[in-house]
């Protein structure tokens, strides 16, 4: 285990890369420009000394060996003063990633977002993993009854219909109608006693929701199929021969069976907690860090964009990693030499 | 099983608890602004777009505004110079500007004119990529003559002196929280880019880049007993329709800013009640320009749209009769009707305010006139072929029609394309997204000053109340070309003698009427030589809450310049 465990992981450094490499010549081809949103009235020359003071004149290699430099050794090094308070080294002239657009450091940025994006999407995870594994049991046990129909109709509503429309009616139900949540979400809101608590519960209501909705659907259709695979192998027989009681057999024999690849699924999909949910952040002004990506494309913010996918690519590549680890811990029949 | 359905439906019931408990007798001294693009820095020298300069608005000061009328108030100064009360020198070669002595900064100390000198010092650092620099174009030197009086030095004769400090895009810095962020530094002052400590009516208090700022009183503020608001947030992010909704249909916004929507969505939304639609009208056109140059794809880059001192020209668009048949086949009550509402009138001239500067002799053009439009193109040889496409010798009136990706824009493409079918002219529609179009990038072939394209829209505008800087764009050594690297302002590539000695004698004159005349006269060759198609003279739309008062919107400076009377009535 541990051999395979450090095997994958050499391999991953390469891959990364790679990935970062093809990030910044990817965005370096974009045809979009950081002064593209300055008036009309700003002219040519002006837009020129903008670019040249941010260093988007130098040759490509030069600005991806700096941001290389920036990224792995500056900043980290930043991280580690911050937190054990040493001074390592000159730190005050130290060049950190900044974004063009705030001309602030990139990773203060991030960290600035984290709390919204963990609360909404994370919460919204939870609750949709919450709501799809009952139903995804229910309607496999009781396959084609009223109520598996009943739920593959509504799972099948929640995949195909965008998390940008689902908001949108419900912003028009809950704040437009009724004026039971607010539309926009206070990222400044400092929960301190119940009634602040109480607000902080009312604003993340409909993102979470809204975001809850779409996990769901798609996990209780998978979950739905898992036990499915389940119901009919031997081991279900042997246990009803047995005498046990149908539902020690569901819970307890084939809930632990089914829940292998649903787990890895989960897994797999914790990514995008960190990735934030660009449109539903979007819609409800949660700004958080899909918020800030989709903020940093338009403006053609290099660094910001190119230091954001990146911490996406590590992410994904470890609970791939985390995944393949915890399918080898639940299931004792895989063995990874 | 059980206790969670109890919990949850515990926590339901005081869900709807709270939601009902909340009414208070006392008025609200909360304003709640929602900008749908969030400031990025609230140092707005180095802004990326006019949301930074205006929630910068608030906290910073330029030394006089514009007012609604784009009339001069003095805000730092005590009074506008002019060339009567001897603050103009008489060869326009210098202003001087009095201080008020009572200004203090946020932070308690005094503003003297070193802030106003050290400001002119930062945004024309060379390395500082300052984006209002283009505010000190022509300024030698700024001197503190005294500690309340600044003279400003010009290069040559300046008729209008009023580029530096005049407007939010050039405010007054402290010089004690930037003095050491110069040049390259200036990038690295995050602390004083973030929270810069200004004379305005309110103080930063926390900044989340890209998505929220909170502003409380200042209460060093000049003017006793406001401003009337103690806590301002400005809150980012969403779209402009949605950012229209929170204020008109449910009413959690005070004030939204630049809401360029669909008419009807917006009378839609009107209709809930809660707030009201203000439209300001200042110098923004939004037009066609016509490329006078060659743009064929087939040509080397060193000759598709370049201008060649006039020996690449349009194959049609050459041809003042196509380009005049062009602008009288366009309705454009039609394209204002549909995409703009009352965020826009017809107009028919590139400069369509300041009322002094306005011509008179274009107006026809108001009026979609076909039958005359082809009349024209049929005495001009352009015959009808069997696909119904006009042609001459061999040349079929065929144009790529470019403009950026916006709902509206593309709208307004499809209407024109249709009527210029009714003319004989066929058109291919492309659009482009608005970082790349207008980023000016040289790299990028889909940038507005490659103009790559037959005909291309977007709005333009001049910055303050004075347009001399900008009929100066029109001005044959203008053509964007590779040479100077695609700079220069004059996208439409045309150019003509008359214009140009004409834009000489406005630089030697300084009569105020004379230079009105001339300008005016600028105007009329723009627009009759049909460089440029002017279309819609277009307004800032915003919207605010009924319970908001004391409210100005202006079309010249800042939406937020009389933040400090705003007050608020249940």
């Amino acid at each position: 285990m541990l051999k395979y465990l450090s095997k994958r992981l050499f391999f991953a450094i390469p891959t990364l890369i790679v990935i970062s490499f093809v990030l910044f010549a990817l965005l370096d081809l974009a045809p979009n420009d950081p002064t593209g949103n300055l008036p009309q009235t700003i002219p040519q020359e002006v837009r020129e000394e903008i670019r040249e003071s941010l260093g988007l004149n130098k040759p490509f290699h030069i600005r991806y060996f700096k941001w290389m430099q920036q990224f792995f050794v500056n900043e980290p090094l930043n991280l580690i003063e911050e937190v054990t308070g040493l001074e390592i080294g000159d730190s005050d002239s130290r060049l950190r990633v900044r974004s063009w657009l705030t001309r602030s450091p990139v990773v203060d940025l991030i960290i600035e977002r984290l709390p919204q994006t963990l609360w909404v999407v994370g919460l919204s995870y939870i609750v949709g993993i919450m709501i799809a594994l009952p139903i995804g049991v229910i309607s496999a046990y009781k396959q084609y009854s009223w109520f598996d129909q009943i739920g593959t109709f509504i799972s099948m509503v929640g995949f195909s219909v965008p998390t940008f429309f689902t908001g949108l009616v419900m912003i028009i139900i809950f704040s437009v109608t009724l004026s039971w949540f607010p539309s926009t979400y206070d990222t400044t809101h400092v929960v301190k006693d119940l009634p602040s608590f109480w607000f902080q519960v009312k604003q993340m209501a409909m993102p979470v929701m809204v975001l809850a909705f779409y996990n769901a659907a798609q996990l209780s259709r998978f979950m739905r199929a898992s036990v499915l695979e389940n119901l009919n192998l031997d081991y279900v027989r042997t246990a009803r021969a047995k005498g046990l009681r149908d539902r020690s057999i569901l819970l307890k024999h084939i809930l632990r069976n089914s829940m292998l690849p649903v787990i890895t699924m989960i897994a797999l999909g914790v990514p995008t907690i960190f990735t934030g949910a660009i449109i539903t952040e979007q819609v409800f002004r949660v700004n958080g860090i899909g918020q800030l990506l989709i903020t940093g494309i338009q403006s053609a913010d290099i660094p910001l964009v190119q230091s954001l996918s990146f911490l996406f690519a590590v992410l994904i590549v470890t609970f791939n990693l985390l995944a393949d680890v915890i399918y080898g811990i639940l299931d004792p029949r895989i063995r990874y030499e | 099983m059980r206790r969670i359905t109890a919990f949850v439906l515990l926590a339901v019931s005081i869900l709807f608890l709270g939601s009902c408990s909340q009414e208070s007798a006392e008025v609200d001294t909360n304003l709640r602004l929602l900008y749908w693009q969030a400031p990025s820095t609230l140092n707005p020298y180095l802004s990326s777009g006019t949301k930074d300069i205006e929630a910068a608005s608030i906290v910073i000061e330029p030394l006089a505004h514009y007012d609604a009328n784009a009339k001069k108030v003095p805000i730092l100064a005590t009074r506008i110079p002019t060339v009567e009360n001897g603050d103009i020198a008489e060869d326009y070669r210098s202003i001087t500007w009095h201080l008020r002595q009572d200004i203090v900064w946020s932070d308690g100390t005094q503003l003297t004119s070193a802030d106003v000198v050290f400001s002119w010092r930062y945004c024309t650092h060379e390395e500082a990529g300052c984006t209002g620099k283009d505010s000190f174009r022509d300024v030698e030197q700024v001197v503190a003559v005294d500690d309340y009086t600044v003279r400003i030095d010009f290069t040559k004769p300046a008729p209008f002196p009023f580029g530096p400090f005049v407007g939010s895009v050039s405010p007054v810095l402290q010089y004690q929280q930037f003095k050491d962020c110069l040049g390259l530094r200036a990038q690295e002052c995050t602390e004083a880019n973030f929270y810069p400590i200004g004379t305005g009516p309110f103080i930063v208090e926390e900044f989340k880049a890209n998505d929220t700022v909170r502003y409380r009183a200042n209460p060093h503020y000049r003017e006793e007993g406001k401003p009337f608001f103690q806590i301002v947030t400005i809150k980012g992010g969403g779209d402009a329709a949605s950012a229209a909704r929170a204020v008109l249909q449910t009413g959690e916004f005070d004030y939204a800013w630049n809401l360029q929507v669909e008419p009807e969505v917006l009378e839609n939304m009107r209709n809930a009640g809660k707030g009201e639609v203000l439209t300001a009208f200042g110098s923004q056109v939004e037009r066609i320009m016509v490329n006078q140059t060659n743009e064929d794809p087939s040509l080397d880059a060193d000759t598709r749209s370049v201008y060649l001192d006039g020996n690449n020209a349009h194959p049609f668009l050459s041809d003042i009769n196509v380009r005049r048949a062009l602008s009288l086949a366009i309705d454009r009550q039609i394209l204002v009707d549909i995409g703009y509402g009352v965020a826009g009138q017809p107009t028919c001239n590139v400069i369509p305010l300041p009322e002094q500067y306005v011509s008179t002799n274009n107006e026809d053009c108001k009026t979609q006139n076909i039958d005359e439009a082809n009349r024209i193109l049929e005495e001009a040889g352009w015959v009808k072929g069997s696909d119904g496409v006009r042609a001459k010798d061999g040349v079929r009136l065929s144009v790529l029609y470019q403009t950026s990706t916006n709902s509206v824009r593309q709208g307004t493409q499809s209407l024109i394309k249709g009527m210029w079918q009714e003319i004989g002219v066929e058109t291919e529609l492309r659009n482009i997204d608005a970082a790349v179009f207008f980023g000016g990038d040289p790299g990028s072939p889909d940038t507005l000053q490659k103009f790559f394209a037959d005909v291309q829209m977007y709005t333009n505008n001049f910055e303050g109340n004075d347009p001399s800087n900008y009929v100066e764009g029109w001005q044959c050594g203008n053509v964007p070309d590779p040479e100077n690297q695609w700079v220069g302002p004059n996208i439409s590539r045309g150019c003509s003698e008359e214009f140009d000695s004409l834009l000489d004698t406005l630089s030697e004159t300084f009569d105020a009427d004379e230079r009105v005349a001339i300008i005016k006269q600028l105007n009329d060759i723009v627009v009759q030589n049909v460089w440029e198609i002017p279309l819609i003279h277009r307004a800032r739309v915003s919207a605010k809450s009924n319970t908001l008062k004391g409210f100005e919107l202006n079309g010249w400076d800042s939406e937020l310049w009389t933040i400090a009377e705003w007050y608020r009535e249940e």
